[in-house]
């Protein structure tokens, strides 16, 4: 899943100072498992934007939504009739969902209330962890199903370094090494001979390197 | 200032705070008029929207009562509750509201005397602060 975290209040304040009346769409995707964006964060925002507005005197009128999905047109096109009457969307999507927003309906301006951040899961509630970064080319069949990509600092294939240190990485003492966690994991799953090859440099084009990515799955177009 | 009525909700359990507001009225026990009682079943259903909703429709305080830590009917209701008021305190700090304004309060049903300690310690606090629309303006921030 998406994990997203809300951008500081003063700046969400901020970028809708000129406002008097928006939209507020949270997301019912990812953002809502991960507290930042669903129905619920929708209306705390709503409370503390309406709450601050009318302490500035100037009082706010906040259209409430959470679209099943913001990133897909089928879920927007249902918001058409209400985006007509505001000003501007305040989208608590993911990126993905602000972009989807402004794209479907470039006459209205939609400003981003999330900061998205990474892919991951929760390890515990309400704790998230960063797992995959989207490289286009996975390689966790040999590394023991812990991505290097990731969770490597410096996203090392042939790892680990010399700041391993007890398990943990040098850049953070709270973060895992995660070759300290692929050697674990090889060596319980009786497959350390897997680090005896060594690995050639990682071809980045199918990363963010070459530009914006696409893909289709022919058979379903329509 | 001295005239200023505070309003002030108070979200209470039934099975302490509710019994022991009752108490306090069957005690005969005087406390300030100010407070306006929202029974739940358990604080664990407080949720940090009500008591937002609460300040956004006029409150000038909020407080929820439960159960002592670790006497919880439904075992640790009273302890989400505390979590909540916590981040609605820190949501009201963002928004430059005083967070003072929203407090939690642990007691049993049979502490009617507390109870009406309470709205009277939470009627002076908030006397003192003010309608919520004087805590300090906190505008936007040109970047």
């Amino acid at each position: 899943m998406i994990v997203a975290d809300r951008k500081p209040i003063e700046e969400i304040l901020n970028s809708i100072k000129e406002y008097d009346k928006i939209m507020l769409a949270g997301c019912g995707g990812c953002v809502t498992i991960c507290f930042s964006g669903g129905a619920k964060a929708v209306e705390l925002l709503a409370s503390q934007i309406k709450m601050a507005r009318k302490k500035q005197g100037r009082a706010i009128e906040i259209i409430e939504c959470t679209p099943e999905r913001q990133c897909e047109y089928e879920f927007i096109d249902q918001l058409k009739d209400d985006l007509k009457s505001v000003d501007a969307v305040l989208s608590i999507a993911c990126g993905v969902g602000v972009q989807a927003m402004s794209e479907r309906h470039p006459d209205t301006i939609t400003i981003p209330g999330l900061n998205t951040k990474f892919m991951g899961y929760p390890i515990e509630h309400a704790l998230w962890d960063e797992r995959c970064a989207g490289c286009g080319d996975c390689v966790l069949e040999w590394t023991g199903g812990v991505c290097p990509i990731a969770r490597c600092a410096k996203k090392l294939l042939n790892g680990p370094c010399g700041g391993s240190a007890n398990g943990k990485c040098e850049v953070d003492k709270d973060v895992d090494c995660a070759w300290q966690l692929i050697y674990d994991r090889l060596k319980k799953l009786g497959r350390l001979d897997n680090l005896k090859q060594v690995r050639q440099p990682k071809d980045w084009r199918t990363s963010t390197n070459a530009g914006q990515r696409k893909t289709k799955f022919e058979e379903a177009m329509l | 200032m001295s005239e200023f009525e505070p309003k002030i909700v108070a979200y209470c359990c039934n099975f302490c705070a509710f019994a022991a507001a009752d108490l306090a009225g069957a005690m005969r026990i005087q406390y300030a008029p100010n407070v306006r009682i929202i029974l739940l079943p358990c604080t664990g259903k407080v949720d940090a929207l009500l008591l937002m909703k609460a300040f956004e429709d006029g409150a000038d305080g909020v407080f929820v009562a439960g159960c002592m830590e670790g006497e919880c009917h439904f075992v640790e209701g009273n302890i989400r509750a505390k979590k909540r008021v916590a981040y609605v305190k820190r949501l009201l700090e963002e928004i430059g509201t005083n967070p003072q304004r929203v407090e939690m309060f642990n007691l049993s049903s049979a502490m009617g005397g507390r109870f009406a300690e309470i709205v009277e310690e939470m009627t002076e606090r908030i006397k003192e602060l003010g309608p919520v629309e004087a805590d300090g303006e906190k505008g936007p921030v040109d970047k």
